[in-house]
């Protein structure tokens, strides 16, 4: 764990990712900065389409092919990731940064042994005889609770179910015991049961090995449950961001608001109607003008077509920043009158 | 709810789907038993909700009701007639009862059809509205009742967004003026906050149209919100069915109990969702 005052394992600043396509150019991720700190976890949270699977794909590397044009920091330990070319880059994938990927069942290959694509992770990594990464690839199926790992490690993963599956990923993608771990919708794909033992399983991990976890998801529940610190993305931007109870209990941004109150709850009264945030997420080549809210914002005044916000630090908490044109008192007061 | 009269019941219901091997000498080496023995009512007016996870049984379930799968044992009931086994136009008949709204509204709808016509294809099979000119008033109608611009009757689906394709598929199942109406995971394939705007308009049909509901779902909140009962499937089998308030305040069957623990954000310990 560390102290506020260390240096971030990761910060990423003003990161901007922009795809040429035949109809123009998607801004997909607009200036975003956020820290994460070791042994923490940050959880990302936004709609399809607002840019964070882009965004924790950039610092990979991931988006370089696709004829991206990338700006910005990545740094990762003191080195800008944005800098480096292929070979350094790959020293750290898989290594000193791991990702595991939404879906499951087509992040393995379906023809190689679930043991041999594990074992592929390890020797990317580490000089090591071919008896020796068996053993830590069964030693790895075994720390994310695979049954019987010495048995199974020999299974095609069709042979394994869906969690399994993601239980096999994150094994890879703990081969090299990361310091960072970046989860792109990790239990999406998954049954609620096995959700929560994958969650269970990310957070135990988290402890044991002392990682760092970025977790995108659209899923509030989740980051409620895992993370330390939550950012809020709407079309390519963080809006909002604080400490998961900060963010939860009080929350500042309007399209925060909207997004926990459209979420039916399980506790709690059952209204008659959910609050929908009107309209839908906008188009990422042609964004709004100003705050890229305001078409969707009941609060929104006419200037604020004009005037883009600014992530700033709330005066009583620096930590919980939020970019709205509201006047701090008038946002506070209408979360208030409307819970 | 009215006094409880019984639209549908569903008894000791069971379709098994048979394993073969072999392609030349086909020989069955087995059975999935995705319905193994249900039996439920739903009453008039009312939303009923079946939970469970993937494999449960749930769809399953749901095209069995619809007859659109052939059971292998068990009958189903629709206002006191058995359906079970209708053919032709009987079965036609009954069908503009039930209609379904389904989970993907990407491939549920027909890409190379405008939304008019998508909308007014149940008029066709069914040979109502033969005029041209009331036809399309009659789908403009529904347009304007599921929140979709009646003038973009010319457009094809991918000119809409999901929570709007979605909104399609509603008009589409309310064409005929079904009594049920069986939705199979209507909102999953959709985002959180187009999610909320699919729910309400479901409620709203439902309360205008007098529409009893079966609304499909492995999501434990979206059914607590929107049923009056719940079933839980497991393993093609209905572990607990009760009314709202008992089954989410006092489950009673320990996979329900695991189920309802298992959703992130539920424990109370340590942080809930609050707005």
């Amino acid at each position: 764990m560390s102290t506020p005052g260390d240096p971030p394992l990761l910060r990423v600043e003003d990161l901007r990712v922009e795809f040429p396509t035949e109809d123009g150019v998607v801004k997909a991720v607009d200036g975003i900065t956020y820290e994460v700190r070791r042994g923490r976890t940050l959880g990302i949270v936004g709609e399809s389409g607002s840019g964070k699977t882009v965004a924790a794909m950039t610092v990979l590397g991931l988006t370089r092919m696709q004829g991206a044009k990338i700006s910005g920091r990545v740094v990762f330990e003191g080195v800008d990731l944005l800098g480096l070319d292929e070979v350094a880059l790959r020293r750290i994938r898989g290594n000193e940064i791991a990702m595991i990927f939404q879906d499951p069942s087509t992040a393995l290959h379906p023809l190689y042994r679930v043991g041999a694509q594990l074992n592929e992770a390890v020797k990317a990594h580490q000089n090591v005889t071919k008896t020796q990464a068996r053993a830590r690839t069964i030693e790895l199926l075994d720390l994310v609770g695979i049954p019987d790992p010495g048995n199974r490690v020999d299974d095609y993963p069709h042979e394994f179910s869906g969690g399994m599956k993601q239980r096999a990923m994150i094994a890879m993608a703990l081969a090299n015991e990361p310091k960072l771990l970046i989860a792109d919708e990790p239990t999406t794909a998954l049954d609620v049961t096995v959700q929560a033992q994958i969650l269970a399983l990310l957070e135990r991990l988290r402890g044991e090995l002392g990682m760092a976890i970025v977790i995108v998801t659209h899923d509030m529940g989740v980051v409620a449950e895992m993370a330390d610190e939550i950012a809020v993305m709407y079309a390519g931007r963080i809006v909002e961001t604080a400490a998961t109870e900060a963010l939860l209990n009080s929350p500042e941004h309007p399209y925060t608001w909207g997004l926990l109150r459209s979420i039916p709850t399980l506790d709690g009264p059952r209204l008659e109607r959910l609050e929908p945030i009107k309209g839908s997420p906008p188009s990422l080549i042609d964004p709004p003008s100003g705050c890229h809210f305001h078409p969707r914002c009941e609060y929104a005044q006419p200037d604020h077509a004009r005037i883009d916000p600014e992530l700033l630090p709330l005066p009583t908490d620096p930590a919980h920043k939020v970019a709205c044109l509201l006047e701090p008192k008038v946002r506070r007061k209408l979360w208030e009158e409307s819970t | 709810m009215s006094a409880t009269e019984v639209l549908m019941e569903v008894r000791d219901l069971q379709k098994y789907f048979q394993i073969t091997r072999g392609i030349v000498l086909a020989r069955k080496s087995g059975a999935v038993k995705a319905v193994d023995g249900v039996s439920f009512e739903v009453i008039k007016g009312e939303t009923l909700g079946i939970v469970g996870e993937t494999g449960c049984g749930k769809s399953t379930t749901a095209r069995l009701m619809m007859r659109l799968l052939e059971p292998t044992a068990g009958t189903v009931r629709f206002e006191g007639n058995d359906i079970t086994h209708l053919k032709g136009r009987q079965l036609k008949a009954v069908r503009r009862e039930l209609q379904m709204v389904f989970q993907d509204p990407y491939s549920s709808l027909n890409p190379r059809k405008t939304v008019g016509s998508i909308v007014a294809e149940p008029f066709a099979i069914h040979g109502m509205h033969k005029d041209r000119a009331q036809r399309r008033e009659r789908v403009k109608e529904l347009m304007d009742t599921v929140g979709l611009n009646p003038e973009h009757y010319n457009r094809y689906p991918h000119e809409f967004s999901g929570g709007q394709r979605q909104r399609i598929g509603v008009a589409r199942a309310l064409a005929l003026g079904p009594k049920l109406l069986i939705a199979d995971e209507p909102v999953s394939a959709l985002d959180v906050s187009i999610q909320a705007q699919v729910l309400n308009l479901l409620r709203e049909c439902q309360r205008e149209m007098g529409l009893t509901l079966v609304l499909i779902s492995h999501d434990l909140s979206v059914v607590r919100h929107m049923c009056d009962r719940v079933a839980v499937m497991y393993e093609g089998r209905i572990v607990e069915l009760a009314e709202n308030e008992a089954l989410y305040g006092e489950p009673k069957h320990p996979y329900t109990k695991e189920l309802l623990a298992a959703v992130p954000g539920a424990r109370k310990d340590r942080r809930t969702i609050t707005g």
